[in-house]
């Protein structure tokens, strides 16, 4: 069946609406995403369906990642009239009884529980009334909402991610999506579509931060054949957003594209997804398959003269083809290095053409920004970065995962509320923020509001949203020396700054963290830092001396200790440390002397141990075995 | 079947080359399309675990790009690798919230348990070990690709348990 108006979309959006909310049969939903997945989710879905097979009263459904990965497997349980419960480390072993318990109306084993759903609307379905506004709640469950990890996010990009299955797109339609497409195709013009998204002052949510509206204009007035291009080659280590929203969500991101479309006038669309995620590929061609059926991609969407269809590329593992002209180059088949942009790839891009670029967050913001309107979205946010923008809260946090929160939030509230602070209850010491480019920011400015602008006054950026969260065991010279090595090896070489640059940098890093750091050193590296980001020809060479740069002006102690006294105070670098055991604090428990692959530790029972530094190759085996901390750096 | 003969000076050579099959993958999956290079070579890949010298000539005909292209591509893009690889891929995540998870002492313990000393691959061909850049599981830090198979929460004392599981 071909879409061919609002109605049309309407009676699916009710029938499987109703399906969503009020199923006929318990529906068990398994968190699927890679990071499900991997946590053990797809065991648990098969062994579910193994025990509940069909017609038995029970469905299995897969969905997305509702972002909190640490307590991963996530399983929801929906039954009509009766509260929606989140299970939280359900793996196969755990997921019958937990489904049995559900059946039974027994909630009293609380630790599986991760909290009860109070409204499972999303932002696009407000005119809709709660499907579980007259349900009696459990008693001494927590509302997931009353949180602190889901209390304090705004789920835009992210409100289908964990409460559809990505491979229908009926219950993305159920959801309000592809609402906003008719609405762009029917009602407005292209030029008021641009302006929308102007208004609403969405910006790129790929790391340049540039406006999405000036763009789509700026690319929509030059003339020839024009792409609509979606960055997933997601490469920041540390962020995972983008993977979750296309194996989550997919529809969203192809229902941004058919928008900005329609906006810009292309008839072509081209979707370059990262090597690494085979996951998100294969939700992809389901998607657009489905799209094509009911005619939302093709020959003349939803009945009007509109064409657009979209081709899936993916990517070789190049760090660099997140730039926009190196993944253009890529998108053609070539090596995917970096061009100068005299003229920019809104004018000249992909085939020479007039090419749109935007990444997978971005689209996922446009058709809820169509729906909802400008002043909506603007109303979020701070005075120059609007809207909600996902975080991966990843590293040394207690509640790894994603977060969606209304840009201008504090670091600490992001950290500390939504993170439950650092793991271990060890020392903060630093977040870093966008990736390699970004930098390392230490204590003194966590109650900064994150925004663009915010974030690059004091040294770092945005990125596309990772933050990894670093605490007294991380030494700041060796992520310095981490970033220059990731860079050394992604630089795509045809610039002498950014490829000698980096590499003699790195040299000088890897001096110091080996121990033979020199007074001067310091000063080098700014002076090679300042030339690298003045004089390399793209994003990644300007920007690759920020970790070194931040570490540098926030963490002048640690390159001190390294260069001056010989010391790498974390205990990372190995040279520059070792092991001891505290004979007041060692038990006697021998759990590290078993542990030790070196056999170098020594020691009765219940006697304090003796640890063989001839012997010891400093893995921290122990350091991490020790329940005792007796295993102490010097 | 065309099949070609082993060449002395070149062993990535040895590997028999199923031209039709090759065709396929070029005509019928990629449309002859040279901008679908980089797809093309990966499905090469996957069909031989690496980029036979042969198949790279073939195709610099088949879809009229100089070889020297598509070397440049083969080398440039860090999926590709020209030599054979192991039976089993490790692929360690070098993402940032695996290495101040540890992620670095776990690719130290493998390459030890291994005596690679060096190498990627190990003498028998039973393992490659290659980093990777974020898998983006970051909440299982540090996290160890065998083959499929993503293996989370790994401390440098679990690693020789796990490489046992694989032939």
């Amino acid at each position: 069946m071909k879409i061919q108006s609002t109605e049309d979309l309407e009676k699916i959006s009710k029938e499987y609406s109703s399906k969503l909310y009020y199923p006929d049969t318990t529906k068990v939903l398994v968190g699927m995403a890679s990071c499900g997945i991997a946590a053990g989710g797809k065991a648990a879905f098969e062994k579910a369906i193994q025990e509940f097979p069909d017609g038995n009263g029970v469905q299995i459904r897969q969905t997305g990642c509702i972002g909190f990965c640490e307590v991963e497997p996530l399983v929801e349980i929906v039954e009509t009239g009766k509260p929606r419960v989140i299970y939280q480390k359900i793996t196969q072993d755990k997921i019958g009884d937990v489904i049995r318990s559900y059946l039974e109306n027994d909630f009293k084993k609380t630790k599986w529980i991760l909290g009860q759903v109070r409204d499972p609307r999303s932002v696009l379905e407000d005119h809709l009334e709660n499907p579980l506004g007259g349900i009696e709640p459990l008693e001494k469950i927590p509302f997931l909402e009353d949180t602190p990890f889901y209390g304090n996010q705004v789920k835009i990009a992210l409100r289908n991610c964990g409460y559809i299955d990505p491979d229908s797109i009926e219950e993305y339609i159920a959801r309000g999506g592809y609402f906003a497409l008719f609405r762009a195709l029917l009602d407005h013009t292209p030029e008021e579509i641009i302006q929308i998204i102007k208004d609403s002052g969405l910006r790129g949510r790929g790391g340049g931060g540039f406006s999405a509206g000036v763009k789509w204009a700026t690319c929509a007035r030059h003339h020839g054949e024009r792409y609509i291009i979606c960055n997933a080659d997601e490469g920041d280590p540390g962020a995972y957003m983008d993977r979750s929203i296309l194996e989550g969500d997919p529809h969203s991101v192809l229902e941004g594209m058919l928008i900005a479309a329609v906006a810009i006038g292309s008839n072509h669309g081209f979707m370059y997804v990262r090597n690494e995620y085979p996951l998100a590929v294969k939700r992809l061609v389901t998607a657009i398959k489905q799209a094509e059926k009911y005619g939302l991609l093709g020959e003349n969407i939803g009945g009007t003269d509109f064409s657009f269809n979209i081709k899936i590329s993916t990517g070789a593992g190049a760090f660099v083809c997140g730039e926009s002209t190196a993944l253009m180059a890529s998108l053609e088949g070539q090596v995917g290095r970096p061009r100068a942009k005299y003229v920019h790839t809104v004018e000249k891009g992909f085939r020479q053409n007039p090419s749109n670029l935007n990444n997978v967050e971005t689209y996922a913001n446009v058709p809820a920004i169509i729906s909802k309107g400008a002043d909506w979205y603007a109303g979020m946010g701070t005075e120059g970065s609007k809207g909600t923008k996902v975080f991966s809260l990843v590293g040394k946090i207690k509640n790894t995962g994603l977060v969606e929160v209304a840009m201008g939030t504090t670091l600490r509230n992001i950290i500390y509320d939504i993170g439950g602070g650092v793991l271990k209850k060890k020392q903060f010491k630093a977040v870093q923020t966008g990736g390699p480019s970004g930098g390392c920011i230490p204590e003194k400015y966590l109650d900064l509001g994150v925004d663009f602008d915010e974030l690059t006054k004091i040294g770092s950026i945005m990125g596309s949203g990772g933050m990894i969260v670093m605490d007294q065991d991380t030494c700041m010279v060796d992520v310095a020396r981490y970033f220059l090595d990731f860079l050394k090896e992604e630089s795509c070489g045809q610039c002498n700054p950014c490829r000698e640059g980096i590499k003699r940098m790195l040299q000088i890093l890897t001096n110091i963290c080996e121990g033979h750091g020199k007074d001067g050193d310091v000063e080098l590296l700014e002076e090679l830092g300042d030339m690298v980001a003045k004089a390399s020809l793209c994003g990644l060479g300007t920007s690759a001396p920020n970790p070194v740069i931040t570490t540098i002006n926030y963490f002048r102690n640690e390159y001190d200790a390294h260069i001056k006294d010989k010391k790498c105070p974390a205990g990372v670098c190995k040279n520059l440390f070792y092991y001891e055991i505290d004979p007041e604090a060692c038990t006697g428990c021998r759990l590290c002397a078993i542990k030790c692959p070196q056999e170098a530790i020594a020691g009765e029972k219940k006697e304090p141990h003796v640890l063989d530094q001839e012997k010891c190759i400093k893995c921290s085996i122990c350091y991490e075995a020790c329940k005792f901390n007796a295993v102490v750096i010097k | 079947m065309n099949k070609v003969s082993p060449s002395t000076t070149d062993p990535c050579a040895e590997v028999e080359i199923d031209y039709l099959e090759l065709d396929k993958i070029i005509e019928q999956e990629f449309d002859n399309d040279k901008e679908n290079l980089i797809m093309i070579l990966q499905a090469i890949q996957k069909r031989y675990n690496h980029l036979p010298q042969p198949t790279l000539k073939y195709l610099s005909e088949k879809i009229n790009v100089p070889y020297s292209q598509i070397y440049g591509v083969g080398t440039f893009y860090a999926t590709f690798s020209l030599e054979p690889k192991g039976r089993n891929i490790i692929s360690i995540c070098l993402g940032t919230a695996c290495h101040v998870r540890g992620g670095e002492r776990v690719r130290e313990r493998i390459e030890d348990n291994l005596n690679l000393d060096g190498k990627h691959t190990t003498d028998d061909m039973r393992f490659t070990l290659e980093g990777v850049r974020c898998i983006g599981c970051c909440s299982l830090g540090p996290v160890l690709k065998v083959n499929e198979d993503i293996h989370g929460r790994i401390g440098a004392d679990k690693v020789e348990e796990i490489l046992e599981n694989y032939e």
